[in-house]
Parts: C-alpha cells; sequence; structure tokens
C-alpha cells in the first residue's frame, strides 16, 4: 500500500482526489459538465507550455524556474514590439515570437550565469530575481517610447495596464482549425501548438546535450568526472527554459485575448511550479509527462472549483481561496522534499 | 604491583555484528608516554571513542571490557564525564573558534565569572566573565608549553603549529588533568614544530601526566615514548617497552601477514615502456593532497598504490583524471597533455573508477543502462543516432550493451532498467566498472575498488580486474588501503606518505618494509637496522 502512494506521490493523489471529488460535486449540483472539459482543454493548453519551461531547468539541476516571469516579460516585449509595428493576425503572432527570441535567449543567457555564481541556492535567488525584474519592467513600460494607440494611456505617458488582442491575434490559435461536438469546443491549433512544443522538449532531452543536462542536474560530480562541462549545460537548460517561458506568454495572451503588464507576471512562476509538481516532478526530477498530467490536474482543479464553490458560496472569492492553498501548500510540500532524494 | 592510572581491560566493541575491537589491553601510567600505533581501522579510535563516552559508541549499543581509573571501576558514558574524570584529548582537527582569542578558546565553557547585580537578581548565567584572571591563567598555561605568544591574540590566523599548542594549552588549564590523548597530534606539523611538540610532551610526562599518544610516525614513536602498544584489526597484537624494540619490529607487528586473498598471479606479460608519467605532481584534494609526485606506468601492468589516510594516495588518480585542481607536468604515450582536462583525459581513453562509488561512481537515481552508457556517450559519441541535425540518444543500442555488461560481469539486477541505487555494493562496483570499460580504456584507474563490499564480491572484482590485465593488455592503476589486496593482484606497489613516493616495492617483499614505508621512514633507516 505504502509503495503505491509512494508511487504516484502524496501530493498528486491527493490533488486527484480533490479533483474528482468536486467533478462528482458539480455533478450532483446539475452543473454542466461539457463546458467544464471544454475549459479544462483550454487552459491545458494556454498554460501548458509556461508549466513545460519548467523542465529544462529541474533537469539541469537549478530546480524549478521560480524567475520565470524574466521569460514572460521578454515575450510580452516581444508581444509590444510586434503589435507597435502594426502586425496583424498571424504575422503578429510569429512577430511576437520572433521578436522575443533573441531577448530570451540573451537574457536567459545572464540568468544562467547569475544561477550559476549562487550554486546551492538557485531556487531563492530566482524567485526574487524574477520580483526584482518585474518591478524593473513596471518602470520600462512606462518609459519605452511605445506609441501604438491600442496599446497606450489614452492621457500621459506609458502603456496601460491590460489591452485587448482582438484586433490583432487574439484567439489565432485556438480558432485555427477549431471545431464542436455538441457543447464540447476544441481548439485544435492551441493544443496543436503545446503538444508540439513538448515533443520539441522532449526530443531535446533525448539528445546529446539534453542526456548530458539530465545527468549533470541528477548528479554533477558524476557527470563532471565523464568530462561534462556542468556550467555550460546549467546556461543552456536556462536559456531553453526562458525561451520556453517568453512563447509561452505569447500563447497564453492570445488565447486569453488580452495582454497583461506590469505587476502581472508577478507571481506566474508559482502554478507553473506547482502543476509541475503535482504532476510528478521533484525538484530534481522531471518529465514532460509530468507537465501534462500535472498541468491538466492543477488547472483543472481550478477550472472546475471556481464554479462549483460559487454555487455552493455565492458570496466570497471562496475559489481564489482554494487556489492559492493548493497552489501553495504543493509548493510548500514539494520543497520540503528537495534534500530527499538520493538518500535511498 | 605497578599502579597503573588508566586500566582498559578487555575491551570489546562490534558495530552491528562487525567486531571491530576484539579483546583489548590498555595500561597506563602516571607519568608516561604511551604509544598507541596501527593501521587505519585497526581500533585505535574506537577505543578513543570508548574512553571519551563518546555517543557513537553508547548508541550502537555500548561495549565490553572494563575501564579503571585510579583503580577504580569506572563507566564513562558521556564526554563531560570524561572531563570530570581528568580526561582531556588534543584533537587531530583543532576543535578550536578562530573568531576567539587564544584566552576565549583556552577557558570555553569554564570560564571565570564574578558576581553582578543583575547575576544576583537573575542567577548564574549572567555573571561578568573575568577576563583578567582568565588571562593570568591562560598565560600560566601558555608559559609551561614556552610559547611566547600574547593571549589576547585571536585564534583565527595563528600557524598550525601553535593552533595545536593552543589545544594542549586549554588541556593543561584544566585543573586535575591526569590523562592526556594526543590523536596523531603531528600528521598536520612540520617537522620542527613536531619536535617542539614531543619536547612539550615530554616535560608534561615529567609533571606526571600521563600522555597517550596516537601515532603513525614510527620514529616518533622511538624517540618519544616510553612503552607502545601496538593494534592490528582489533586486536592486541602487542605491548612492549620501547627501549626493548626497534622500528623494524613495530612495523612487522603493525602490517602482520593478513588473510590473504590467495590468487596466484603470475608474471604477466610487461614491457618497460613507460605509458604515462607524471612529473611533480601537486593535487589539492581535501584530506589527500599529494605534494610533488613523479610516477612512471609501465605499459600493461598492474599498479598497485598504498599507504595510510589522509596521505594522498587517493589523490592521485582523481589529481590526474583532472577532478581536482591539480599542477605538475604528464606524459601519455609521448604526448605532453595538459592537466585538469577530464573530458581530454577521457578522450584519450583513460578511464576512472572513482573510490566515491554513490556519489562520484554512479547516477543512483538513474538506470544502470544509462549509468553504463553515459560516460561513453559523451565522450566518444558512441550510443547516438543522428537526427536531421541533432543527435538523439539511440535507447535500443544502450539496452543491448547493458545487458551484455550485466551477463558478463554477472550483476545481479531485475534488468538494465533498474535503478542504480537499488543494486548491493558489489553490484554497483560492476557497474561502475562495466561504465569505464564501455569507454575501451588503455589505462584503467580503479580507486577502493573493494571498499564496502562483502568477501566474495571482493574476489570477483580483484578476478575480474586480473582477467582484464591479463587477457587485454590493460594497464591497471589499483588504489587501495588494503594491502593485502594490492599485495594480492598487483605488479608492483607504489607506497605513498605525506603526499609523496615513499617507495615502490615488489608484492612479495617483506612486511617490515611495508610498514615502515607507510609510517614515512626513509629507506636509510632501514639499511641501518632500524636504530
Amino acid at each position: 500500500m505504502e509503495t503505491v502512494i509512494q508511487k504516484i506521490g502524496l501530493p498528486r493523489l491527493i490533488i486527484t482526489a480533490l479533483f474528482l471529488f468536486v467533478l462528482v460535486l458539480g455533478g450532483i449540483l446539475g452543473m454542466p459538465m461539457i463546458s467544464f472539459i471544454s475549459d479544462i482543454i483550454k487552459r491545458m493548453g494556454m498554460y501548458g507550455i509556461l508549466v513545460l519551461a519548467m523542465v529544462p531547468s529541474i533537469q539541469s539541476g537549478t530546480g524549478p524556474n521560480f524567475a520565470l516571469p524574466i521569460g514572460i516579460l521578454t515575450g510580452l516585449l516581444g508581444i509590444v514590439i510586434s503589435l507597435e509595428i502594426g502586425l496583424v493576425g498571424m504575422a503578429g503572432f510569429l512577430g511576437a515570437v520572433g521578436f522575443a527570441l533573441p531577448f530570451a535567449i540573451l537574457v536567459g543567457f545572464f540568468y544562467g550565469k547569475l544561477l550559476n555564481m549562487v550554486k546551492g541556492a538557485e531556487m531563492t535567488i530566482a524567485t526574487y530575481t524574477g520580483f526584482a525584474v518585474v518591478q524593473f519592467m513596471c518602470i520600462m513600460w512606462i518609459v519605452l517610447p511605445f506609441q501604438s494607440g491600442t496599446m497606450k494611456w489614452a492621457l500621459g505617458k506609458g502603456l496601460r495596464n491590460t489591452f485587448p488582442l482582438d484586433n490583432t491575434f487574439g484567439l489565432i490559435l485556438n480558432n485555427f482549425m477549431a471545431f464542436s461536438i455538441g457543447n464540447l469546443h476544441i481548439p485544435t491549433g492551441l493544443l496543436l501548438v503545446f503538444f508540439g512544443t513538448c515533443f520539441a522538449v522532449w526530443l531535446f532531452t533525448k539528445s546529446k546535450t539534453g542526456t548530458e543536462i539530465l545527468a549533470g542536474g541528477m548528479n554533477p560530480r558524476f557527470a563532471i568526472a565523464s568530462g561534462v562541462n556542468i556550467d555550460r549545460n546549467r546556461i543552456i537548460a536556462n536559456i531553453l527554459s526562458t525561451v520556453l517561458g517568453a512563447f509561452g506568454i505569447i500563447v497564453y495572451s492570445q488565447s486569453f485575448g488580452f495582454v497583461q503588464l506590469y505587476t502581472a507576471p508577478l507571481m506566474m512562476a508559482f502554478p507553473a511550479v506547482a502543476a509541475v509538481l503535482i504532476g510528478g516532478a521533484t525538484a530534481q526530477r522531471a518529465r514532460v509527462s509530468h507537465v501534462i498530467i500535472g498541468v491538466v490536474l492543477f488547472q483543472g482543479l481550478l477550472a472546475v472549483s471556481l464554479p462549483v464553490a460559487n454555487q455552493l458560496v455565492p458570496e466570497g472569492n471562496l475559489s481564489e481561496i482554494i487556489r492559492m492553498v493548493v497552489q501553495n501548500g504543493i509548493i510548500l510540500y514539494a520543497l520540503t522534499k528537495v534534500n530527499d532524494n538520493g538518500r535511498n | 604491583m605497578d599502579k597503573y592510572l588508566l586500566q582498559m581491560k578487555n575491551i570489546q566493541k562490534e558495530y552491528s555484528g562487525n567486531k571491530v575491537l576484539k579483546g583489548v589491553d590498555l595500561n597506563l601510567k602516571a607519568g608516561e608516554i604511551h604509544c598507541l600505533i596501527g593501521e587505519n581501522g585497526a581500533g585505535k579510535s574506537t577505543l578513543m571513542n570508548i574512553l571519551f563516552g563518546m555517543e557513537v559508541i553508547h548508541s550502537t549499543g555500548g561495549y565490553g571490557g572494563e575501564v579503571l581509573i585510579d583503580g577504580q571501576l569506572t563507566k564513562i558514558t558521556s564526554p563531560k564525564e570524561a572531563m570530570k574524570a581528568n580526561i582531556g584529548m588534543v584533537h587531530q582537527e583543532f576543535m578550536l573558534i578562530p573568531a576567539f582569542s587564544i584566552t576565549e578558546n583556552v577557558k570555553l565553557n569554564r570560564e571565570v565569572t564574578k558576581e553582578n547585580l543583575v547575576s544576583r537578581v537573575f542567577g548564574e548565567r549572567l555573571k561578568t566573565v573575568d577576563f583578567p584572571t582568565m588571562s593570568q591563567d591562560t598565560r600560566k598555561a601558555l608559559d609551561k608549553l614556552d610559547m611566547n605568544i600574547e593571549e589576547y591574540t585571536r585564534v583565527a590566523g595563528l600557524p598550525v603549529g601553535h593552533m595545536q599548542f593552543v589545544e594542549i594549552a586549554r588541556e593543561i588549564d584544566k585543573t586535575g588533568l591526569q590523562i592526556l590523548v594526543f590523536d596523531e597530534p603531528t600528521a598536520v606539523l612540520a617537522e620542527s614544530e613536531a619536535d617542539n611538540l614531543l619536547r612539550t610532551m615530554k616535560k608534561l610526562a615529567k609533571e606526571g601526566i600521563a600522555i597517550l599518544f596516537i601515532t603513525h610516525r614510527l620514529d616518533e614513536v622511538m624517540s618519544a615514548s616510553d612503552k607502545v602498544t601496538i593494534l592490528r584489526d582489533g586486536e592486541l597484537v602487542a605491548c612492549k617497552n620501547t627501549k626493548d624494540t626497534n622500528i623494524i619490529e613495530i612495523a612487522e607487528l603493525m602490517v602482520g601477514r593478513k588473510i590473504e586473498i590467495t590468487m596466484k598471479k603470475e608474471a604477466s606479460v610487461q614491457d618497460q615502456e613507460t605509458i604515462l608519467e607524471v612529473k611533480n605532481l601537486h593535487v589539492e584534494m581535501p584530506g589527500e593532497e599529494v605534494r610533488g609526485l613523479d610516477l612512471k606506468i609501465r605499459k600493461g601492468e598492474i599498479l598497485g598504490i598504498g599507504g595510510l589516510a589522509g596521505q594522498g594516495k587517493i589523490g592521485i588518480a582523481n589529481g590526474i583524471m583532472g577532478l581536482f585542481p591539480a599542477t605538475g607536468e604528464m606524459n601519455l604515450a609521448g604526448k605532453e597533455i595538459g592537466l585538469n582536462n577530464t573530458a581530454e583525459m577521457l578522450k584519450n581513453r583513460l578511464a576512472f573508477v572513482s573510490e566515491d562509488r554513490r556519489g562520484v561512481g554512479l547516477i543512483l537515481d538513474e538506470t544502470i543502462e544509462m549509468n553504463i552508457a553515459f560516460t561513453a556517450l559523451k565522450v566518444q559519441g558512441r550510443f547516438l543516432r543522428k537526427l536531421g541535425p541533432i543527435y538523439l540518444q539511440n535507447d535500443k543500442e544502450i539496452h543491448h550493451h547493458a545487458r551484455n555488461m550485466i551477463k558478463e560481469f554477472d550483476i545481479r539486477c531485475t534488468g538494465p532498467k533498474q535503478h542504480a541505487g537499488r543494486l548491493s555494493g558489489g553490484n554497483q562496483q560492476k557497474v561502475c566498472i562495466a561504465r569505464a570499460l564501455t569507454q575501451e580504456p588503455i589505462i584503467l584507474f580503479i580507486s577502493e575498488p573493494t571498499r564496502g563490499i562483502d568477501i566474495g564480491a571482493k574476489k570477483l572484482v580483484l578476478d575480474l580486474l586480473l582477467k582484464l590485465n591479463k587477457e587485454l593488455g590493460m594497464t591497471i592503476v589499483m588504489t587501495s588501503s588494503e594491502l593485502a589486496e594490492l599485495r594480492s593482484i598487483s605488479d608492483r606497489i607504489l607506497i605513498v606518505s605525506e603526499g609523496k613516493e615513499a617507495g615502490i616495492l615488489p608484492p612479495d617483499a617483506p612486511d617490515a618494509k611495508y610498514g615502515l614505508l607507510m609510517s614515512g621512514v626513509t629507506g636509510e633507516i632501514i639499511e641501518k637496522g632500524g636504530k
């Protein structure tokens, strides 16, 4: 019995049970199940790539990428530049990705260098680096000379907090080859992009560099004894993670239909970290499968618990509280397990 | 009958079924310097841990036998009680607080205190520390040791020799100290400092303190001690008056004939061609520093590297493979190669099986097949297949290779996908060796190949090395703490002492020679017959 729990992992077990419980409860309350499922599928594609960004950083041994906001900000910068020069539709989306990429690679490189200087304290440093950069960009969103009318405040200086993408590339992936079966809506393009990215990351972990990164993350001394350049690999992994963060937020924004600037990215790392950990990853070990399982469970729980909780307790924002408890509880649980590995 | 200050009678101790002390006696008189010697693992530390009532002893079921102090049967169950029984110890690694002054260190937790207003109200713990008195006491202790250093100097930055004396000062400052144990005190000292220390020990002994001196330097035993007790494998081998014995006899007793893993070693095919030459090798491996070693490894030989722990034997292979910062010159088959470059060494087909199997040798949470294939995959680009511009690992080939290795080396496991961490020590070692051999090396460095594995597996591993050497002509450099094991398969054995070569011996050289070299005695003394 104990081994079964160990194999699945206590957090995954609890979340799955809670998820099923809420689903059943929703059914009993007579809520529209099909629309729940549509919502879960959409959220999976929307958040999935941000969760996927955790895989390379965990595999390289730097722990979950708590500095995900760094990648997110480069993605946002890509979007803003793309819109500024007036790209719309698919060109706008690809433009955003294209403009974000060089920033993400550059920033990821320096972020990787930073992590190599603070070995042993990566997670704490990453969290605060993320926070700091978000605040820095808060200034930049005001100071940078963007002129586009949809993005600027009507009065005064700077970009808006939130602006819509409906005239540019909002929902462009979600609607690509989308179809509905009754009330079940399938955002084909979004899912294709998500699974495609998953496949690419999986291929990377199977490549020579990916294998070296994995070995370096699991036992640095072993890897060094096999002639692996650990520092270089950690930088590569964190560049990849940052790039995935940038790409992830662009996909997220088009699906959401809005771009959120300023402090919005501040806490975005945490749900992503929680999701991958629920999926079965630890702070040392993550696979692409953990991402898919985790994002379905975590986002699924949120998607269902919100309406169900609102049905039960109409006043207040109970579901938001559940979300915070679950998300931070999971991260806490996973972090207490960080040094358990390898003891056997 | 002589009156003994300390008597330990028939002391026995076992750690989870493994007997480490098998009935040892030790008798110590006041004013005597008594040496305790033995190889690593002979039981010296365990005996001292018993004397000091250390936690490790009592949390593992206590000990058998009796300890008598001043003729009184005493059961010491904590270091505090040892202190009360007037036993002091000078540690090998200094137990000093660097940021404190000498006085503060000497008086630590035994501070002289004065009443003050607050302490009258709130009690004992808030009394004022009486620095002038403490300084006076410390001064007295330092004077006794002929140390003309100021007592208010901070310990940080003192030369190691001085730190040692601060430790001694702390012990002799304790009123009524009767027994003082020195645990390899000269290991970290320079020669002149060591002489100084020995002089001080004699002086203390004259004042009636009984000194128990643990060391492995035999010349010190001869010059300083009155009596010598020799332990080997947890047994008392001999207790002699120093003047009735000589250095060669002691060395012989210390090494002794052990139960040998008998393997008939035929004279192996070896030419005199040097395959790897290292000059003036220095390796900064903490605890195993190498300090200027020259070494020629001949093609096709098995070279054993032996020596006591901490003398640098482990550092040699680690330094050559670039795992710890090293300096010196290296020449592989006529080609100069740089140090500190692991990838380069591996590319030149030198393979290394680390002494730290679980820390360096394996990824415990990874499958056996990945553990075996990894180094060859990384260094030689094997087990890969090309897919467009990228190389992917070839799972099928890795799996297949691991299956062969498992069969060939008889690795007991549930299959190539089992995690390495789940295997027994012997099987883990085989996985490490399989990984090294997958590189198809020309020289195999293997350190402590049989540490922590049972006797049956030991033989298998040694047989395997012998087979590789004989059938494939592989040059093997084996580092081991077990002399018997080195002697059973090596062609030549290099003994390392204090980070340097003490000598190279054939496996059938007499025990005494090994003992002397391991104890850092130079060849000249051996010639002179131990005087």
